[in-house]
Parts: C-alpha cells; sequence; structure tokens
C-alpha cells in the first residue's frame, strides 16, 4: 500500500505544517503516537504497513525513541525519513564529526577524553576558550563554552558527579572565531532547499533559536551548498539540518541533525519545507 | 545534583498516575472545554486541534497533551517531561 506515515511523539509546530502540508497535497497521512505503540518483532509486515504506511516520517522529539522505531520499521521493510543508520550517526556528535572527517568535510578540531584527567590534558592541547558538548542532546543543552582551566575543573567535576555514562564522554571542541551567528541549511536528498543565519539571543552565545536565537534568510553560496551535500552524504542522505559556522579559514560543518526543526529557517526563507519533505517521500515511495 | 535527579523522578512518578484523566467536553462549541488535572483551571482547545500538541494551563502553567480518541473524545493528560535525549 502506498501511503506515507508521520510517526511522533509531540506535535509540533513542524509536525502540524507537514500533516497541513500533506493535507494540500491531497495525501492521506497515517499519523501514530509513538507513545502508544506496541510492537509484537513477529507481526505480519502487511499489518504494520496497513498502520504506517510504506514511507515513514519519523519525527520523534525523543532521540532513542526514534531509533528504536526506526530499527523495527526498517526491519518490516519500511522506508523511514531518515533510515537507521543515518539516525544512529547524526544523533552523537562525534559519530557525525567522524563520518565528516571520512568524507574530507572541514569540522571544527575535536578531541575525546573518557576521564576528568584527560579532558582536562585535551583541553590544554585545544587551548582556551574551548567547548565542551555532550555527544546526545539538542538545542545547546548543557554545551558549555570553558573560558579557562578554573571553569573546566568546576565542569569536569559536576559531569563526574552526574550518573550518566555519556556525560563521562567528553566531547571538546575548538571554539571557531566565527560572527555571532551561525548558518542552519536544510538538504532534502542533494537539494540544499533553504538556509538562515542563527544569531545569538541577547546575553547568550549560543546559536539555537530553542535558546532563543533569531534568523534571518542567508544566501545560498557555492561554498555552503558543496560543504551541505556533502555533510548530507557523507551521514547517508535524506532531509537533514546541517549547520556550519564561518571560520576565518571558511565553513566547517559543526552539527547535523536528523529530524530537523525548520521554523526559524521557514519564517526567515519563506520557503515551502514541509511541502518539499512531502515531496521527498512521494519521491522514496517511488523509487 | 543526585538530590535534583531524585526530585525530577518522584515529580515523573506522581503525574504518571494522572495519565489517564478524561474530562468534559462540548463538542458543539468552536473549542473544547476541558479541566487541567492539576489545578482544575478551565481550558479552552480549538476544535481544530490534532491529538499530540501540548497546550498549557493558563493558571498553573503545567504543560498538558491533548489526546483525542478514535470517537472524538478529547482529553489532557500531562506532557512528558523533557528527556537528555530530546531534541532533533
Amino acid at each position: 500500500m502506498n501511503q506515507i506515515g508521520l510517526v511522533y511523539d509531540r506535535i509540533r509546530w513542524e509536525e502540524k505544517m507537514l500533516i497541513d502540508a500533506s493535507k494540500r497535497l491531497g495525501l492521506g497521512l497515517k499519523i501514530v503516537d509513538s507513545k502508544e505503540i506496541c510492537f509484537d518483532t513477529l507481526e505480519d509486515p502487511a499489518k504494520i504497513e496497513e498502520i504506517f504506511g510504506n514511507v515513514v516520517l519519523q519525527r520523534c522529539i525523543s532521540y532513542f525513541r526514534g531509533l528504536h522505531i526506526t530499527a523495527i520499521l526498517e526491519n518490516f521493510g519500511l522506508h523511514v525519513i531518515n533510515p537507521f543508520n543515518v539516525s544512529l550517526l547524526c544523533g552523537n556528535k562525534l559519530f557525525t564529526t567522524l563520518a565528516l572527517i571520512k568524507a574530507g568535510v572541514p569540522v571544527p578540531r575535536t578531541l575525546i577524553a573518557f576521564t576528568d584527567s584527560s579532558a582536562l590534558k585535551a583541553l590544554e592541547v585545544l587551548g582556551y576558550p574551548a567547548v565542551l558538548k555532550p555527544v546526545i542532546g539538542s538545542w545547546g543543552r548543557l554545551v558549555a563554552l570553558i573560558r579557562d582551566k578554573n571553569s573546566a575543573q568546576a565542569l569536569i567535576e559536576s559531569r563526574e558527579e552526574m550518573q550518566n555514562s555519556l556525560m563521562q564522554i567528553y566531547y571538546l571542541q575548538e571554539y571557531v572565531k566565527r560572527p555571532p551567528r551561525d548558518i542552519r541549511t536544510l538538504t532534502i536528498g542533494e537539494e540544499v532547499v533553504a538556509a538562515a543565519y542563527r544569531y545569538s539571543a541577547e546575553g547568550d552565545w549560543r546559536t539555537n533559536v530553542a535558546r532563543g536565537g533569531r534568523t534571518e534568510p542567508c544566501p545560498i553560496t557555492s561554498e555552503i551548498e558543496d560543504l551541505a551535500i556533502r555533510a548530507s552524504r557523507a551521514v547517508g542522505g535524506g532531509v537533514l539540518a546541517v549547520d556550519c559556522m564561518e571560520s576565518p579559514e571558511g565553513i566547517v560543518i559543526h552539527e547535523v541533525n536528523n529530524t530537523p526543526e525548520f521554523r526559524g529557517l521557514f519564517s526567515a526563507t519563506k520557503v515551502d519545507i514541509p511541502e518539499k519533505i512531502i515531496e521527498y517521500a512521494i519521491k522514496v515511495m517511488k523509487r | 545534583m543526585a538530590i535534583l535527579l531524585m526530585f525530577i523522578f518522584v515529580f515523573r512518578n506522581i503525574y504518571k498516575e494522572k495519565l489517564s484523566f478524561l474530562l468534559s467536553m462540548d463538542k458543539g462549541a468552536k473549542a473544547f472545554k476541558l479541566k487541567c488535572p492539576e489545578c482544575d483551571a478551565d481550558i479552552e482547545v480549538p476544535e481544530d486541534v490534532i491529538s499530540g500538541e501540548i497546550v498549557s494551563c493558563p493558571d498553573c502553567g503545567l504543560d498538558l497533551e491533548v489526546k483525542m480518541d478514535e470517537g472524538g473524545l478529547v482529553s489532557l493528560k500531562p506532557a512528558e517531561i523533557e528527556g537528555e535525549d530530546w531534541g532533533e
């Protein structure tokens, strides 16, 4: 059965827009609340397809929930946007960085350490200021700008107190000397459909729209286009938000997001992103 | 930090028990008239609401998820608390 599905755990603005776009295109979208799902791994694949459709937009806000649902749906033979391997790479900042480096895409210098003492050593190599990020997480949550050794020690000590093994992975990055903005691009398949500058909110150095950052349209230069597409390919492609920074040496890619939020990008560019995503799902269906 | 985590854990479990709070509705109006399961305040939810959307209680500020069953019965339940893996 040729039908598109959307699996969610929270209907945000983006999901509403995707539902609206599918209505405009005359498609019946199968909308499934991930919190209500109970999978039997021995279920008849036809029944799973009846519930989800054969191409599924995975839009869960919880990364692990989305990743596991993707694994199950793919195992039943459904196409998921984005595929499991893409979700796996993009959900973890280190895995993304490694895939980008392998593909020759410029990234900020990144060091990894697994204990408090090795994290401090890594910071000596990187120099201050530096940036500490959780490998899994979004919206700039717990992303810290470390200005000196004293604040590094305090931050690392507080991380050691956290009973979370992911917090014992120290993903440390150089602080890129960029303007007070970064660039969010949205790639769909082999196309960069929109790009916007994201400016930090007053009193914050992070540019995330979730942190109150504002957006303005950004021209899709050939450099941005080339790197965003190469970054998208490096993680396996699909519908992705590729975030770039303007370093003194040129564009560097610092993040690729698997279930992009595009409200800020839409308001800055007026590009009909939801419609383009639905059209891409139709293309995937016809493959 | 440990105290904070414990507080979040307890808070989450309290709300798990309230998950299936069903509330009254008035389908004839342009909005569903519901009540906050936390503070009993009146909450109006637009008729074109989509199951899974989040509304905030105007009185106590609690985030509530709108649930609509197959028969069109609308209810509110406390929304999930943001997890460490939440994001894009």
